[in-house]
């Protein structure tokens, strides 16, 4: 694939790393701060194109680390990460958004940083402003949104671009339950619609059962993959599954290793 | 019994907008009647002090409000030499201000960009802070004479500071997670700092100009006092008046002075409250 973007320790390469129907791929990736950290060792995780995996963990387990080398914010210390689109979007743990600007003006920023042409940046922005329950509010600053909204917008943000890989970085964390569950099911719609490859980090079990089709348990202190469960519900899902017993089944397995390789 | 007093009271009762309406212009009147009376009471003491305090051969030292206002505020052959004064202090001010604005804004900005800039130049405008202006003005005077172009430059060193360092914090305080966003959208150099940096650092920036647009009057004057030569300022003036002792004028030259001081830090707080007051809560009030 000529677009791969793979990362190693001298930076972009050009080779492909990626096996056929594979979209991101960490292949033995070990990653220490310059403090001393070890965040990362030895971390080999291969997600398919079109596949939707979360990974949960303790605090410290490298998970965010995970995300942003996939985003290229990070350079590994050993190991290469391969990213087989340069589409990539990221969503924070907070909106990030820019204060003095509308919620078109924020949504439309990464498409105008990308480059990409004014008729077409206007029809992407505001399809993915629609798709996110938006399009009535393009015009107010964010400081008078409440905080699903604002996640909403961040969203339309990502989505703007059409990417092939989001990577969302425990995104509805700092949301009351109720605003968390309905931001859970515009992701999941959305999932339904794109299928972009997506990489969700999370503290909640029961969040990452219900989104994902595979869920990347991690331990801490280094951070290593300390099981990989498969999650076979059918799709589209709503919030009622999590009252099947398949949903219950897998969320203790996860639970389980969770406390067992704490 | 208690019915009827409720249904009385109904049929008079005043609609919510009359309501609304009068608790407006009693807030109203209670925030201002303190300052109000303050004023007042300060015009008073000024009386006390004018009649009661100084022997009428002595008066001339404090003469009292309404003689400030008829020998000097109100004739004009007194107030237009002093507003003609104003105006020439005012132009050396703003002249003084936009060179300060433009160097401050400048190098708080590259200070920003590579940090040895940011080593070389901080702890000389923290510096240039302390250095006593005054005791540099007879050096300037040397240097440059004694006339307009020194007055400009006691403006700029007494203005560049707070700009400097408002413009230098603004840059700092740019939310980290959104200098991450423009990471991840591979931002150009100039995209950072156009669609991130100076729109976030404008409050402060606006903060460090208001600052400085209050200095930069205080060294006009100051400059009209020791540069005398050339068209003369209102500072000029005042120091002439304080030697001839007509005690009037130099009051009504201080109040004037005053006036636009006031003017100009208000005119300031509104362009700030204008241009960020939308998103940022500096611009509110203050």
């Amino acid at each position: 694939m000529a677009t791969t973007r793979v990362l190693d320790t001298t930076g972009d390469v050009g080779a492909g790393d990626l096996t056929p129907g594979e979209q991101v791929s960490f292949q033995q990736v070990s990653m220490t701060y310059d403090t001393g950290t070890v965040a990362l060792q030895d971390v080999s995780l291969p997600v398919r194109a079109g596949e939707f995996v979360a990974i949960v963990g303790p605090s410290g387990c490298g998970k965010s680390t995970l995300l942003r080398l996939a985003a290229g914010l990070e350079r590994p210390t050993s190991g290469t990460v391969a990213v087989g689109s340069p589409s990539v979007g990221f969503i924070f743990q907070e909106p990030n958004l820019l204060p003095w600007a509308s919620v078109r003006r924020n949504a439309a920023l990464l498409t105008e940083l990308a480059g990409m042409e004014p008729a077409r940046r206007k029809e992407r922005v505001a399809a993915s402003l629609a798709a996110v329950g938006l399009d009535g509010f393009a015009d107010q600053l964010p400081k008078s949104l409440s905080g699903g909204m604002r996640m909403r917008v961040s969203l339309a943000r990502a989505m703007a671009l059409e990417p092939d890989v989001l990577l969302l970085d425990e995104p509805f964390g700092a949301l009351d339950e109720l605003t968390r569950q309905e931001m859970q099911m515009q992701l999941l719609s959305l999932y339904d619609r794109e299928r972009f490859t997506a990489l969700f980090v999370t503290h909640s079990v029961d969040e990452a059962v219900l989104l994902a089709d595979r869920v990347v348990v991690m331990s801490a202190r280094p951070g290593r993959i300390a099981a990989v469960v498969d999650v076979d519900l059918a799709r589209p899902r709503s919030l009622e599954l999590r009252f099947e017993p398949d949903y219950v089944d897998c969320v203790r397995t996860i639970a389980e290793h969770l406390r067992r390789d704490r | 019994m208690t019915t009827a007093t409720v249904t009385a009271r109904a049929r008079r009762a005043p609609s919510v907008l009359q309501i609304d309406l009068w608790r407006g212009l009693i807030r109203m009147g209670r925030s201002s009647i303190v300052p109000a009376a303050a004023a007042l009471a300060g015009i008073a003491v000024w009386y006390a002090v004018s009649y009661l305090l100084l022997s009428p051969e002595r008066r001339f030292l404090l003469p009292p409000p309404h003689q400030v206002w008829s020998l000097s505020l109100a004739d004009p052959a007194h107030l237009d030499p002093m507003l003609h004064g104003l105006a020439v202090t005012a132009r050396v001010a703003g002249l003084g201000f936009v060179c300060a604005a433009v160097i401050g804004v400048a190098v708080g900005a590259l200070m920003n960009q590579a940090r040895w800039l940011e080593r070389g130049i901080y702890p000389y405008a923290v510096l240039l802070q302390v250095v006593p202006i005054l005791a540099l003005v007879p050096l300037i005077g040397l240097w440059l004479g004694y006339s307009t172009a020194s007055r400009v430059v006691v403006c700029v060193l007494i203005a560049l500071f707070p700009i400097i360092t408002n413009t230098h914090f603004g840059f700092r305080s740019v939310d980290r997670g959104l200098r991450e966003l423009f990471d991840l959208g591979r931002a150009s150099g100039w995209q950072r700092l156009v669609r991130l940096e100076l729109p976030a650092a404008l409050p402060s920036i606006l903060t460090g100009l208001r600052i400085a647009s209050g200095q930069v009057v205080i060294g006009a004057i100051i400059g009209d006092m020791f540069f005398a030569q050339g068209e003369p300022g209102i500072g000029t003036l005042i120091n002439a008046f304080r030697a001839q002792l007509r005690s009037y004028d130099l009051i009504a030259a201080i109040l004037l002075a005053s006036l636009f001081g006031i003017a100009v830090f208000t005119v300031f707080t509104a362009l700030s409250s204008a241009l960020v007051g939308r998103w940022h809560s500096s611009g509110d009030r203050r």
